[in-house]
């Protein structure tokens, strides 16, 4: 079994507007393996989160391939999409993106319901338990906070044990300390399931904890992007 | 697809309460309501006739005869099969009071009349007493509206023929009142034994004779009724009973009914759009949701399921809304609606109008429904970040689903109401309508959007903004216009039919149509009514032709009813004339006229417009009842007749020789000025008693009181469907609010006051307003002109003033729902706003 997770060959994304077709991604290359950190920086409307859109399948390549697991998801339609990130992959957004009519406990059960997992509201108690919200479980997101609502969201990506995690600037609407808490439980959950993790950011010491970090300038990778020391420590400790 | 998930997904997701869904629930509820009510009404008379029915025909059951009485083999026979007979006349005649003479219905009753109920007069006083008059003079007893009109007090006299009567009572309401039908004039009642020489029903007069019969108890009315016809099979009888006592009530009630449930239908599709725009604006609101799901590993099927459940859980709250209002009002209402009903009615819960109701909202919500909803699978997991609704077409399952519920709901409608090309019209009116009304949105903001870039609107800053918002993408243009103008297409399509029916009455008609009709002149008194009237400067043109009445029963050995499909002509008895020569003016279409004193076997002249109807060919056998004789004769041509002036039209003339040696009278159409009418009519009444009047002006008033009490009944439907397009608009206005809000912001932040922003929104709403009842007037000016051209084959002209009315109608109705939302976005603080939308 291959140890790449994610293959994106010459990857392009043009999005149609008003005024004409605009490229956001310009022939993207990169591989992702297994088990690795991998940061994505670059200023804004550099193509970061669509970069990480396509990776999770929310968002379909102009041109171009993109591997996931073992499958080719250019070749999959929206449905086909959908089904295949079940289980497999889990998303965390900058907003949240709680279904504001669920409870925190059936947010995080959702995923494992739509796969038909039986223990689902078992297994979203648990991990509810994990980030420290146990007690709130029967709370809409409205009656929790930014920081609280975020680790629902976290709970939600996780719980279904993804091999794929892609976070897209999950501190962005924190606070430092609320921030910092909740990059230790992702850090935290990569280590106890062993997913790999790719990460947008704007933080600079977010970014620093990734195995490898790649820089996006005007939908294109930064030549100069270059591997954390954390990357160059774990690979000597390796050799 | 896993049903039990998107169940529960919807069930989550419905916990945000209703909210939002008050124009939806309001749409469905009031089309809903409107339909149950209307159906609920004509379940309500169905059931009081049916109840009633004894009652309201006098007996269980009734013989007819035209223009004669039973004969005593007749009458022998059937008191045989009665156990109590009450024998009734009825005919028109005038009565004549000092100089006043005026038309009226008689009603001539023996005593044992009525067999059921009671006959109420006012002050209760009884029949009998009312009837006993005084001295040697009978008492009668009159109409209340007639008696005003000849200035008659009780005891005072006035003369029917040349009887003299004393009026014991006024008439407040006959048990029986509902079996007789459209009446031309107001009701006099006496004893037909005090007619006797009143000179008014000697042989050959108009008149009907009934004969009223009790049975025995648990008698078979089926089998009686074929014993009594195979006993007296020459009679040219009418035979109906209790099953089914006022046939043509029924119709009525079934027609009127039916036509404003498809009236409240269309109200139905004005709802459908509010209920389209509340499903697009919920998804909307919910794509973040949607797109979440999907990224949650949620395939089309399972978020289409989860939000159709959704939305029939609200079809179903909308719907049982509905059917308590439209149940509740009429029960809670009961007693106001039966006394104001001219037919018996038992206000109750009936099922059967429930269900049609019920099934007419369901399928049209859903209908309006799945275009949105089907797009709700559309949203892909980006709109996270990119955000909105898909645009473009469902999916092509979806637009056959659409279809199937579309011809479900015409198909059903076309069943429920029993008019198939009634329902069809209206489904296809709606359809074109809607439309014409999407292309005409459309185009508006398709213009809005040129206009507002051009460089004649600098300076006009107000104009502008309005043109602007009209044109820009996604503004409430195409549900203001869309909701609006249908409704305002069926208020002036109802205004232009109303219009043009009594212009052509009240202007059209009387200009050509007669002053009088005078029927029942004896043949011997022909030549002195025509010498009279001849030498009267006033007279203009007299016609008259001899009359006598007459059934048609077979029509080449074959049951006429059958033969012609049931056509008007054979229902009743029609009046029938006989000629030697060609009448003058008289166009024969095809055959030929009988040769100048012709003496062979009879032969039937035939108006050539309804002997098409029927499918008659010349040399056709044709057997007509007259005053129980059968006659047989040959259709040996066609004419054509001309009913539309209210002069003198047959169906048949005969000739001669066939009909000259039967008791007849002449009638008679008088055309003279107006300044002359009064006297014609009192020098006529004077000379001959017996002689009928009938004023055309008179009987075009009760028609067109008619016609106004039906336009009244649809326009209180066709209002209905205005209050919803009103919801629609008030709904459109509501969601627009916070664009509006933002845009007051934003406004103002560069400098617009709030007159000129006020200004800008008042001729947006004028700008749609005046857009939806321009296509209306067109729409509802196409639909006019096809049911007058198509349906009730009459003229149509452009009725202005009505349609000025809808205009102005629309602009006042989008200006009021535009304006109550504008003093939120007028009054807020710009920063307050803007900072929010960061």
């Amino acid at each position: 079994m291959t140890d790449t997770v994610l293959a994106l060959e010459d990857v392009w994304l043009s999005l149609a507007g008003n005024a004409g077709s605009i490229d956001i991604l310009k022939g993207i290359s990169l591989t992702v393996t297994r088990g690795e950190t991998l940061g994505l920086v670059g200023p804004s409307g550099s193509g970061k989160s669509s970069l990480l859109m396509l990776m999770g399948g929310l968002e379909r390549a102009s041109r171009g391939r993109v591997m996931a697991l073992g499958s080719d998801m250019t070749a999959l339609d929206e449905d086909g999409l959908a089904r295949f990130r079940r289980g497999k992959m889990g998303v965390v957004f900058q907003s949240f993106h709680l279904i504001p009519t669920m409870t925190a406990l059936e947010n995080v059960a959702l995923p494992m319901e739509i796969d038909g997992v039986p223990d689902a509201f078992a297994r979203a108690e648990a991990e509810l338990e994990a980030v420290g919200l146990a007690v709130r479980r029967h709370h809409y997101p409205s009656q929790m906070s930014g920081g609280e609502q975020q680790r629902v969201a976290l709970a939600r990506a996780a719980a279904p044990r993804p091999a794929l995690l892609l976070a897209d600037e999950p501190t962005g609407n924190l606070d430092s300390a609320n921030g910092a808490a909740i990059m230790d439980l992702i850090f935290g959950l990569r280590d106890r399931h062993g997913a790999t993790l790719v990460l947008v950011t704007h933080a600079s010491e977010l970014a620093a904890r990734c195995d490898r970090i790649v820089r996006l300038v005007d939908g294109r990778i930064d030549a100069n992007s270059q591997a954390t020391p954390a990357a160059r420590m774990k690979s000597g400790a390796e050799v | 697809m896993n049903w039990a998930l998107a169940a529960r997904i919807a069930r989550r997701e419905l916990r945000g309460g209703l909210r939002g869904f008050g124009v939806f629930l309001a749409c469905l509820a009031l089309g809903v309501a409107a339909i149950a009510a209307v159906g609920l009404v004509r379940s309500a008379i169905q059931a009081g006739l049916t109840e009633q029915g004894a009652v309201l025909l006098g007996g269980d059951a009734q013989v007819e005869f035209t223009y004669r009485f039973a004969t005593p083999e007749e009458r022998l026979y059937l008191d045989s099969i009665a156990t109590k007979t009450s024998e009734i006349v009825d005919f028109r005649s005038m009565a004549v009071a000092g100089d006043a003479r005026v038309l009226t219905q008689v009603k001539a009753v023996d005593g044992a009349y009525p067999l059921l109920g009671s006959v109420q007069l006012q002050d209760d006083v009884a029949l009998a007493t009312a009837f006993s008059g005084t001295g040697d003079l009978p008492g009668a007893v009159m109409d209340g509206v007639l008696a005003d009109q000849m200035g008659l007090a009780i005891g005072d006299q006035f003369s029917l023929g040349s009887q003299q009567f004393i009026l014991g009572a006024r008439l407040l309401r006959e048990p029986d009142s509902a079996t007789g039908g459209f009446a031309l004039a107001p009701r006099t009642m006496v004893l037909t034994a005090d007619l006797a020489k009143a000179g008014l029903l000697e042989p050959g007069t108009l008149f009907d004779t009934s004969y009223r019969m009790m049975l025995p108890a648990n008698s078979d009315l089926g089998a009686a009724e074929l014993a009594t016809k195979t006993k007296l099979p020459d009679s040219g009888l009418r035979w109906s009973d209790r099953r089914q006592a006022a046939p043509g009530v029924e119709r009525f009630v079934d027609r009127i009914g039916a036509f404003l449930i498809l009236v409240g239908l269309a109200g139905l599709a004005v709802g459908g759009v509010g209920v389209a725009a509340a499903v697009r604006s919920y998804l909307e609101a919910k794509i973040s949701t949607i797109a979440t799901l999907r990224t949650l590993g949620a395939d089309g099927a399972l978020i289409f399921t989860s939000y159709l459940l959704q939305i029939g859980f609200l079809v179903g709250v909308g719907v049982v809304l509905g059917l308590a209002l439209g149940v509740g009002v009429p029960l809670l209402l009961a007693g106001v609606i039966e006394a104001a009903l001219p037919f018996p009615a038992q206000i109750a819960f009936y099922p059967q109008p429930v269900i049609e109701a019920a099934f007419y909202g369901v399928v049209s919500a859903f209908l309006f429904a799945l275009w949105p909803l089907a797009r709700s699978e559309q949203v892909r997991a980006a709109a996270l970040y990119r955000g909105g609704l898909a645009g473009g077409w469902p999916r092509p399952e979806y637009l056959a689903l659409m279809l199937v519920l579309a011809l479900v709901l015409i198909g059903g409608s076309a069943w429920l109401s029993g008019t198939a090309t009634l329902a069809f019209g209206t489904a296809g009116g709606v359809v074109a309508s809607l439309l014409v009304l999407g292309l005409a949105s459309w185009g508006l903001a398709w213009a809005a959007r040129r206009v507002a870039r051009s460089r004649m609107l600098n300076g006009r800053v107000a104009l502008r903004l309005a043109l602007a918002s009209i044109g820009a993408p996604r503004a409430e243009t195409m549900q203001v216009v869309l909701a609006l103008g249908l409704g305002l297409t069926v208020l002036a399509a109802v205004g232009q039919i109303d219009a043009n029916l009594r212009t052509a009455i009240e202007r059209d008609l009387p200009t050509r149509a007669p002053a009088y009709f005078f029927v029942d002149i004896q043949p011997d008194q022909i030549d002195g009514f025509l010498g009279k009237l001849g030498t009267n400067p006033g007279v203009s043109k007299v016609e008259s032709a001899p009359m006598l009445r007459g059934v048609i029963t077979l029509i080449n050995g074959v049951d006429a009813r059958t033969a012609s499909g049931d056509h008007w002509v054979v229902q009743g008895d029609r009046g029938i004339t006989y000629a030697d020569d060609l009448p003058a003016g008289t166009k024969v279409t095809a055959g030929d006229w009988w040769p100048k004193d012709y003496t062979g076997g009879p032969q039937i002249s035939f108006a050539a417009e309804e002997a098409a109807e029927i499918g008659l060919v010349l040399g056709d056998k044709m057997t007509v009842n007259i005053l129980g004789r059968d006659i047989e004769a040959k259709v040996t041509s066609f004419r054509e007749v001309d009913f539309s002036n209210a002069g003198m039209g047959f169906v048949m003339t005969m000739n001669k020789n066939a009909l000259a040696g039967a008791p007849h009278t002449f009638i008679s159409t008088v055309y003279a000025e107006t300044a002359a009418e009064p006297a014609v009519l009192r020098d006529i009444s004077k000379a001959y008693p017996n002689v009928t009047a009938i004023g055309v002006k008179a009987a075009i008033g009760r028609v067109t009181e008619a016609l106004g009490a039906i336009a009244q009944a649809t326009t209180l439907a066709a209002m209905a469907t205005l209050i919803t397009g009103f919801v629609v608009l008030i709904g459109a206005a509501a969601s627009g609010e916070r664009a509006r809000v933002y845009e007051a912001a934003v406004l103002k932040v560069i400098g617009a006051s709030r007159g000129r922003i006020l200004a800008s929104f008042a001729l947006r709403s004028i700008l749609m307003g005046a857009a939806a009842g321009i296509v209306a007037i067109v729409a509802g000016g196409i639909a006019g002109w096809a049911v007058l051209t198509f349906v009730m084959e009459a003229d149509y002209a452009f009725e202005p003033v009505s349609a000025l009315a809808i205009v102005l109608g629309g602009i006042v109705a989008t200006l009021l729902a535009g304006l109550i939302f504008v003093l939120r976005p007028l009054s807020v603080r710009p920063a307050s706003v803007l900072r929010s939308q960061e």
